[in-house]
C-alpha cells in the first residue's frame, strides 16, 4: 500500500474493527431474512385459508371510468366536436379457448373482414394477455343483436361501449379544432397513468391538442364484481368521472364554410379576425382533409395518399404556410414612412416603371411597365406602385423597416392557441449574417419595401396586421377559444384583453386608411371590382406573391407546370372602415392577381359576417 | 471443483478453469448465483409479463448489456476506482444540479437529463459514486474514523443524498444514502454515535413529515393503515397481500395465479412481481429464491473479507450491504412490513437501469477480488 500513510495506520486492527463490523453486518442481515421469512410464514401458512378465501372471492375489481372529453362548439353554439356512443366487439386473448377457431366463428357471424382480423392480431401482439383487444370498432345493432344471441358461445369475447369523438363538419373544421388519435407509444411515456387509465385517446392537433389537459376530465373508477371468469356482475360502488370542460370557439362555422365555399378551387387559406378582441372568426386551410379516419386510426393507404398528395391537405397554410406578402406590406411601409421616416403624405415621387440605386445599372421594375407617373403616397398605395415604395424603402433602411413592421407582428409568432405556427420572416443585415453568413445588399432593402425577397409572412400574421392597423395600433394577440366551461360552473374568458399599443398619429392612420379605403372604392383601385353593391367601405390592399409554393418537389411542378407559373393572391381588408369589426387575410395559392381573384372571396366573408351581426 | 468454493484464506494451486476465469477476472461462484437468480427472474416475468416472448427478449437484452458492463468493470483494477472516485464523486453532483436545473420531467418528477440519444438518470450513477467517495475518503485516514471524518463524511453522504430526494425520488435517494451509511457503519464508527444518531433521527421524523410532498405522506399513511383506503391507495398492498397469502405453501403453480392474471395486482412485472412470484410458487418457492439471494450475498461476503486494503474492503463491503437493502426494501414493501418506495427487486423486476448499475457493482466486487496480490508459494 505505497499510497497510504502507513505510519499513522495499524493494518491488524483496522482488519480486526472491519471483520468486527462484519459480523455485525451479517447478524443484522440474517435477523432481517429471518424476518421476511417470517413474515412469509404468517401470510402463507398461518393466513393462508383467510387470503385463499379472500382471493377466490376477489370479485371486486376496480376498472377505471374514463371521463367524458369536454365537447367543442362554435361561436353560435353549433357542435363542432361531438361523442357519440360506438359499441366495439373486444376479446380478452387469456380467456379465449381457442383464438383461431372463435375468430373463424365471429367471422362467419359478424363479417369481418380480413384487415379487422390483421389489426386485431397486431394489437393483440402489443398488449398483454388479459387486456381486452377489440376486433371490430363500431359494430352495428343488428350486429350486435346476432352477437348477444350466440353469445354463450364466445367465452372472452364481450360487447363493450365506448365514446367515439366525431367531427360532423368534417374537413371544414380540421385545421382548427384539429382530431384526437390513439396514445402513441411515445405520448403514454410522458402522460401520468392514473389520469388516462382508461382513456385511449389524446389531442394530435388543432385546439384538441392545445387544450387536451382541460377536454380530457378526471378519470373516475368503479368497484365491479366479477365471477370467476372476470365477467362483471354489477356494481358495487363508484367514485364518478369528472368530465372534461367544453370549449367555445370564437369560430363561426357557417363564416368559415363561406369563405371555404368562396376560395373554390384554389388552395390558400382564408383568416378572418374580429379586431378589437382578436377572436379569430374563420380559419381556412385549403385544401383540407377529413379528421375522423384519425379518430380510431387511419388505414395505411389512406394516410399514405393524404401524405403523397402534391396539394398538402394535412398542411395547415393559415399557420403554417410562409409566403412572401407582396404588397399587402405597402400600408405598413407607407405607416413606417410617415411615422419614423419623416415622410410627408404629399411628397411626390416620379415613376418611369423601373427604380435604379445610384451608380448601378441594374433596373427594379414597376409592376406596370410603362410607369406610374408622379405619385404621392396614397395613390402609391392606391395603385400599388412599386417605385414609390423603392424609394421609400431605400429612404427608410432596412433597419428601420424591420423595427416596424416587426410591431405588426411581422416575424414574430401571433401566439395564437394553436399548434406548430411559423414565425415567417422580417429580414435585417443581423439575420443575414447569422442565418446566411452574408452581408447585406442593398437592392435587398427595396425588394423587401415591396414584401418580396426574403420576407414571408403566414396567412395568420396578416390578418393580425390588418387587426392592428384597424385598431389603429392596438396590439393583439388571435385565440380561436372564446371561453370554456366546466361542470363545476366554472367559465374561463378568452382571450386575453390587448396589453400592447403601437403608438400612430391619428393623420398618418387616416391617410392609410383612406388611401386603402380607395384601393377599393376609387376607379383607380387595384380592388376596385369588388365595390359595386358595397354598403359600407372596405379597407384593403391587394398583393401578388411571386411563385414560391410551400415547399415543393420536382414532381409537383412537371405535374402543375402551367398553373404553378402563376403568382400567388393576395388580399386584406378590415371593414367598415369606419368602424372595423372585421379583418380579413385571404392568400389563392397561383390565384394570380389579387384584386380579381382573393378581393372577392374577402368580400364574401366580410358581407355575410356584417349581415350575421345585423340581420 | 466444488470443494474449492467457498473457503476463506490464500488457496495454494488453483484448477485450470478457476485460473483461466481468474485472468479473465470472472468470479465463478458470483457469476453462477447472479445466472440463476436471472433464470428464476425469466420464468415469473414470462408469467407477470403477460406470457409475452418479446418482454423476456427485451429483459434478456438489458441482462447481456449489463453483464458487458459488468464485465467490463471487472477488468479495471481497484486502484484505479480509488484514483476517480473522488472525480466520479464530483460529476455525479453536476449532473444532478444540471438534473435539477433542466431535466427532464416525467409524471411529476424530474430525474433524467436528455443527452440526445439516451435520457441519463444522474441518481443511478451516484448509487455507486457515493461507496467509492466514502471508501476513498474514509480509507485516507487511519480506521476507526475521527469525529470530525465523521461528519466530513456525512455531509458527503447528505448532498446528492437531499438533491436525488428533491427531483423528488425518495427510493433512489434513500439507496444513495444508505450506500454512503454502509461505508461509515463498515469503516468502525463508534457505536454510540450509532445510536445517537438513530435517536436524533427518531426525533426528526416529524420534521420530515413536514417537508413530504402530499403522495409521499399518502404513502406512508397508506402503509400504516392500507384498510382505510381499498379503493385508492391501499388498494396495491391488501392485493399484494392477498396474492401472496392465497399462494400458500406449494402455490398455485406456474402460470396459474389468478390474482396477477386476472389484473387484480398491479405493476405486478415491475416493483411488485415478488407478489406474483409468491402466488405461483408459495413460500417454498420464496424461500428458495431468499436462498439464491443468500448464496449471492454469501459469496460476496467472502470477497469482502479478503479484499486486501481499506478502500477495496469498505467499498466491496458496501455494495454487498447495499445490495440486500435493495431486496429487504422491496420484499418488504410486497409483504406489507415497508412502506411503498419504488425499489424493484433486484434483477428479476422488469426494466433496465438498475440493473447496470447493479451488475457493475458486481463487477467492482469481482475486480477487487480477482485483482489480489497472492503470496509467493
Amino acid at each position: 500500500m505505497n499510497y497510504e500513510p502507513l505510519s499513522l495506520k495499524d493494518q491488524l486492527l483496522e482488519q480486526r474493527i472491519f471483520l468486527n463490523r462484519i459480523v455485525a453486518a451479517v447478524l443484522l442481515i440474517i435477523a432481517a431474512t429471518a424476518g421476511l421469512g417470517l413474515r412469509l410464514v404468517y401470510l402463507q401458512v398461518v393466513g393462508h385459508e383467510h387470503y385463499s378465501d379472500l382471493s377466490r372471492d376477489n370479485q371486486v375489481k376496480i376498472s377505471p371510468l374514463p371521463p367524458p372529453r369536454g365537447l367543442i362548439f362554435d361561436r353560435n353554439g353549433e357542435v363542432l366536436a361531438d361523442n357519440v356512443p360506438s359499441y366495439s366487439l373486444e376479446l380478452i386473448p387469456e380467456r379465449v379457448p381457442n383464438l383461431n377457431h372463435t375468430l373463424e366463428e365471429l367471422k362467419a357471424l359478424i363479417n369481418l373482414n380480413d384487415e379487422e382480423i390483421r389489426r386485431f392480431n397486431a394489437l393483440k401482439g402489443r398488449a398483454k394477455n388479459f387486456e381486452s383487444v377489440p376486433l371490430r370498432l363500431q359494430l352495428g345493432e343488428e350486429e350486435m343483436a346476432r352477437f348477444y344471441v350466440h353469445m354463450p358461445r364466445f367465452p372472452g369475447v364481450e360487447v363493450r361501449s365506448r365514446s367515439l369523438r366525431t367531427y360532423p363538419y368534417g374537413d371544414l373544421t380540421a385545421h382548427v379544432v384539429g382530431y384526437v388519435g390513439r396514445i402513441s407509444e411515445s405520448e403514454l411515456q410522458k402522460l401520468d397513468p392514473s389520469v388516462y387509465s382508461g382513456t385511449y385517446h389524446i389531442g394530435k392537433s388543432g385546439v384538441e391538442k392545445t387544450y387536451e389537459s382541460v377536454l380530457h376530465g378526471k378519470t373516475g373508477y368503479e368497484e365491479l364484481e366479477t365471477n370467476v371468469q372476470g365477467r362483471a356482475i354489477h356494481v358495487l360502488g363508484q367514485a364518478p368521472a369528472i368530465p372534461g370542460a367544453d370549449l367555445h370557439l370564437s369560430l363561426d362555422i357557417k363564416l368559415q364554410r363561406t369563405a371555404f365555399d368562396a376560395l373554390g378551387d384554389y388552395d390558400g387559406s382564408v383568416v378572418a379576425i374580429e379586431p378589437r378582441s382578436g377572436r379569430v372568426l374563420t380559419l381556412v386551410s385549403k385544401p383540407s382533409f377529413d379528421p375522423n379516419p384519425f379518430v380510431q386510426g387511419i388505414p395505411r393507404a389512406q394516410y399514405d395518399a393524404l401524405q403523397r398528395n402534391p396539394d398538402r391537405p394535412l398542411y395547415n397554410r393559415a399557420l403554417r404556410g410562409v409566403y412572401p406578402p407582396g404588397s399587402t406590406v405597402k400600408p405598413f411601409m407607407a405607416l413606417a414612412g410617415l411615422e419614423v421616416g419623416g415622410v410627408q403624405a404629399a411628397h411626390r415621387t416620379y415613376c418611369p416603371g423601373f427604380f435604379r440605386l445610384p451608380g448601378v445599372e441594374h433596373k427594379y421594375r414597376d409592376w406596370r411597365s410603362g410607369g406610374h407617373g408622379s405619385v404621392d403616397l396614397k395613390y402609391a398605395i392606391t395603385q400599388s406602385c412599386d417605385v414609390y415604395f423603392y424609394d421609400l424603402a431605400l429612404h427608410l433602411g432596412i433597419e428601420r423597416m424591420h423595427d416596424y413592421l416587426g410591431r405588426f407582428g411581422f416575424g414574430n409568432r401571433s401566439g395564437i392557441d394553436l399548434d406548430g405556427e411559423k414565425t415567417g420572416l422580417y429580414p435585417s443585415p443581423e439575420w443575414k449574417r447569422k442565418h446566411r453568413k452574408q452581408h447585406w445588399f442593398p437592392g435587398e432593402t427595396l425588394i423587401a419595401g415591396i414584401g418580396q425577397g426574403y420576407v414571408g409572412a403566414t396567412p395568420l400574421q396578416l390578418a393580425r396586421a390588418t387587426a392592428i392597423l384597424a385598431n389603429q395600433g392596438t396590439v393583439i394577440e388571435p385565440r380561436v377559444t372564446d371561453r370554456l366551461v366546466s361542470s363545476l360552473a366554472l367559465e374561463h374568458p378568452y382571450p386575453p384583453p390587448p396589453t400592447a399599443a403601437i403608438e400612430i398619429d391619428p393623420g398618418h392612420w387616416r391617410t392609410v386608411v383612406d388611401a386603402m379605403i380607395d384601393v377599393v372604392h376609387s376607379q383607380s383601385g387595384t380592388a376596385k371590382l369588388i365595390a359595386p353593391g358595397l354598403t359600407y367601405h372596405v379597407a384593403g390592399k391587394t398583393g401578388t406573391a411571386q411563385v414560391f409554393t410551400v415547399r415543393q418537389d420536382q414532381e409537383y411542378k412537371k405535374m402543375h407546370v402551367k398553373e404553378a407559373l402563376q403568382d400567388h393572391a393576395w388580399f386584406i381588408a378590415f371593414a367598415p372602415a369606419e368602424d372595423p369589426k372585421i379583418a380579413v387575410a385571404v392568400i389563392a395559392e397561383h390565384g394570380g392577381h389579387g384584386g380579381s381573384v382573393a378581393a372577392p372571396i374577402a368580400r364574401a366573408v366580410i358581407d355575410q359576417y356584417l349581415k350575421s351581426l345585423n340581420p | 471443483m466444488s470443494s474449492d468454493y467457498g473457503y476463506v484464506g490464500i488457496k495454494l494451486h488453483e484448477p485450470p478453469t478457476r485460473q483461466w476465469l481468474s485472468r479473465l477476472h470472472i468470479d465463478l461462484p458470483l457469476l453462477a448465483g447472479l445466472l440463476m437468480l436471472a433464470g428464476a427472474a425469466a420464468v415469473i416475468l414470462y408469467s407477470a409479463g403477460g406470457q409475452k416472448l418479446d418482454v423476456l427478449i427485451r429483459q434478456g437484452t438489458r441482462l447481456g448489456l449489463a453483464m458487458v458492463v459488468m464485465f467490463t468493470f471487472a477488468q479495471i483494477h481497484p486502484r484505479h476506482f480509488r484514483m476517480y472516485s473522488p472525480a466520479l464523486y464530483l460529476l455525479g453532483v453536476l449532473l444532478l444540479t444540471a438534473v435539477l436545473l433542466i431535466g427532464e420531467t416525467s409524471l411529476g418528477a424530474t430525474r433524467w437529463l436528455n443527452l440526445g440519444i439516451v435520457r441519463f438518470q444522474p441518481s443511478e450513477m451516484c448509487k455507486l459514486s457515493m461507496p467509492m467517495m466514502i471508501a476513498w475518503y474514509l480509507a485516507a485516514h487511519p480506521l476507526p474514523p475521527k469525529f470530525r471524518h465523521v461528519v466530513a463524511a456525512g455531509i458527503l453522504i447528505l448532498v446528492p443524498t437531499a438533491m436525488i430526494a428533491k427531483q423528488p425520488d425518495l427510493g433512489t435517494a434513500f439507496l444513495v444514502g444508505v450506500a454512503g451509511a454502509a461505508v461509515l457503519f463498515l469503516s468502525g464508527m463508534s457505536w454510540r454515535l450509532i445510536l445517537g444518531l438513530a435517536v436524533i433521527g427518531a426525533a426528526l421524523l416529524p420534521v420530515g413529515w413536514h417537508f413530504m410532498h402530499d403522495y409521499q405522506r399518502d404513502r406512508v399513511l397508506m402503509f400504516l393503515n392500507p384498510e382505510a383506503d381499498p379503493l385508492g391507495r391501499g388498494y396495491h398492498i391488501i392485493q399484494s397481500k392477498i396474492a401472496i397469502g392465497s399462494g400458500g405453501i406449494y402455490g398455485k403453480g406456474w402460470l396459474r395465479g389468478t390474482q396477477s392474471h386476472l389484473e387484480f395486482l398491479p405493476e405486478r412485472s415491475t416493483d411488485f412481481i415478488f407478489a406474483v412470484f409468491a402466488e405461483e410458487f408459495g413460500l417454498l418457492g420464496c424461500l428458495g429464491l431468499l436462498g439464491i439471494y443468500l448464496f449471492i450475498l454469501g459469496r460476496c461476503f467472502a470477497i469482502v473479507v479478503q479484499a486486501q486494503d481499506s478502500y477495496s474492503r469498505l467499498l466491496s463491503g458496501a455494495l454487498t450491504v447495499t445490495f440486500f437493502v435493495y431486496v429487504f426494501v422491496n420484499v418488504g414493501m410486497v409483504i406489507g412490513i415497508l412502506p411503498v418506495v419504488g425499489v424493484p427487486l433486484p434483477l428479476v423486476s422488469y426494466g433496465g437501469t438498475s440493473m447496470v448499475t447493479l451488475l457493475a457493482g458486481f463487477g467492482i466486487l469481482m475486480s477487487i477480488h480477482t485483482h489480489r496480490k497472492h503470496l509467493p508459494r
